[in-house]
């Protein structure tokens, strides 16, 4: 029987210190240790990308990877989008335009969109496709994401050029 | 899933008493986007898991226009096609990069991986192929070379013997006037699996009108991806014209011995090879002529 280890990892901009077998992901140990529960266990093999997670600046799911790959790595999470009980833009346009009806995938899309935002703002409606097409809908919400998404880049052009 | 002990050793000879020590139950993590699915699905077993993330040889990437690409084992996707330099000199290399899952997947998904998984229809083999990519392997008997081509051996089997361990996988220097492409057919617009897949690569004539080299390889169309070796060899001396390409396509096509699946049929899939190696000749000339 494998040993649980302790694993070292900044989760949310904070050093937390967990207990893992070797055999749980990143996804479990958020859930059901760390009481993070914002990343969804949607297909758990990679499909779906409900478990996104912003792994040392890169987006993954949370399901593929070993919790005591973790240490020593810098986490973020849909749970720290929001800032002091205010929402993300992000967020902000996804509630206006209705991007979601079951919401199961939406911390995943938050993730990889805002992810998305920040490396390439610009990015073409295409782009946008190209880029969250490991994030899956099963409401085929997929229109009003892709819209929220773009309505977001719209907003903060705005918020900038005043 | 199952119990399992975790290992992440900082140095190759560790890696490698490690995988003797565990004679066969030891399991390479690399980005872990086949293995963790493996594992969690009883596809595979392991008493222990040696995550190879920390290990120099294994992480590093490095090019120069003299002497080519060296790619450590476990180089996450992204980094092939954030890279202009790689871009511009191994283009079929990140089309396949680029397509392999999604950006999710990219983060931490190897082309180590992809070619050790050693799956008929792995994207990144056929541009490797086409590439004339060498695989770097290490043992408990030292280390030896394998062309990317005699990699596979059957699907999810390579030459790889209990012990062994992929280091790294080289590309030659880019010569003036080449360039590749990897194309792949899937019924959605991303994230499937190939229901055929073509890497080409083509070295021109200075004025661009004539092809002196090629080489091509082709995925999901026999049970180990395939060097096209008589339509590459059919395309040395002939003009780079539309005509040219598609009877390359037609002689890839003898070569395709693909299963019917629910993917696509045994017709189909011989007839996508026809096609996108007539495509993908003609974005590599293309590309070729523009550097």
């Amino acid at each position: 029987m494998a040993k649980k280890q302790v694993v070292t990892s900044n989760i949310n901009g904070e050093e937390v210190e967990f207990l893992c077998k070797p055999q749980q992901s990143l996804l479990e140990v958020l859930r059901d240790e760390l009481d993070l529960t914002g990343a969804k266990e949607g297909c758990n093999n990679g499909n779906c990308g409900a478990c996104t997670v912003m792994l040392d600046g890169h987006p993954v799911n949370s399901c593929l990877v070993l919790a005591v790959e973790a240490e020593g790595a810098e986490i973020t999470t849909v749970e720290s989008i929001s800032q002091g009980g205010e929402l993300h833009p992000l967020q902000q346009c996804f509630l206006e335009d209705a991007a979601l009806q079951c919401g199961i995938c939406t911390p995943g899309f938050l993730v990889a969109a805002k992810a998305l935002l920040e490396k390439n703002p610009d990015a073409t409606e295409h782009e946008i496709r190209f880029n969250l097409a490991n994030n899956l809908c099963r409401c085929t919400g997929y229109d009003k994401i892709v819209k929220a998404v773009q309505d977001c880049q719209t907003r903060t052009k705005e918020a900038v050029s005043q | 899933m199952k119990d399992f002990d975790y290992a992440a050793p900082t140095a190759l000879n560790e890696a490698v008493s490690l995988l003797a020590q565990h004679n066969g139950s030891a399991k390479i993590l690399a980005g872990g986007t086949d293995i963790i699915v493996q594992l969690r699905e009883g596809l595979k077993d392991a008493d222990v898991v040696i995550d190879v993330k920390k290990i120099p040889e294994l992480t590093q990437l490095s090019y120069s226009a003299e002497s080519g690409l060296s790619m450590g084992a476990s180089v996450p996707c992204y980094q092939l096609y954030e890279n202009p330099e790689i871009v511009g000199a191994y283009g079929a290399l990140t089309d396949s990069a680029r397509i392999i899952g999604g950006w999710q997947i990219q983060s931490r998904a190897s082309v180590g991986g992809n070619l050790c998984n050693s799956s008929p229809a792995a994207d990144s083999i056929p541009s490797l192929i086409a590439n004339n990519a060498t695989a770097h392997i290490v043992g408990p008997n030292g280390s030896r070379e394998v062309a990317v081509t005699e990699f596979c051996t059957a699907p999810g089997k390579n030459v790889l013997e209990s012990g062994e361990l992929l280091v790294k996988i080289t590309l030659p220097a880019r010569v003036s006037k080449s360039a590749s492409a990897y194309l792949r057919f899937i019924p959605r617009n991303e994230m499937d699996i190939a229901v055929a897949g073509v890497g080409s690569w083509v070295k021109l004539s200075e004025d661009g009108n004539t092809i002196e080299d090629a080489r091509m390889g082709l995925c999901a169309v026999s049970a180990t991806p395939q060097f096209a070796e008589e339509a590459s060899a059919f395309l040395r001396g002939k003009p780079a014209t539309d005509e040219t390409f598609a009877a390359a396509g037609e002689l890839a096509k003898k070569i395709a011995s693909p299963i019917d699946d629910m993917r696509g049929t045994v017709e189909y899939r011989i007839h996508l090879v026809g096609v996108l190696t007539k495509r993908t000749l003609k974005i590599a000339c293309e590309r070729a002529s523009e550097n």
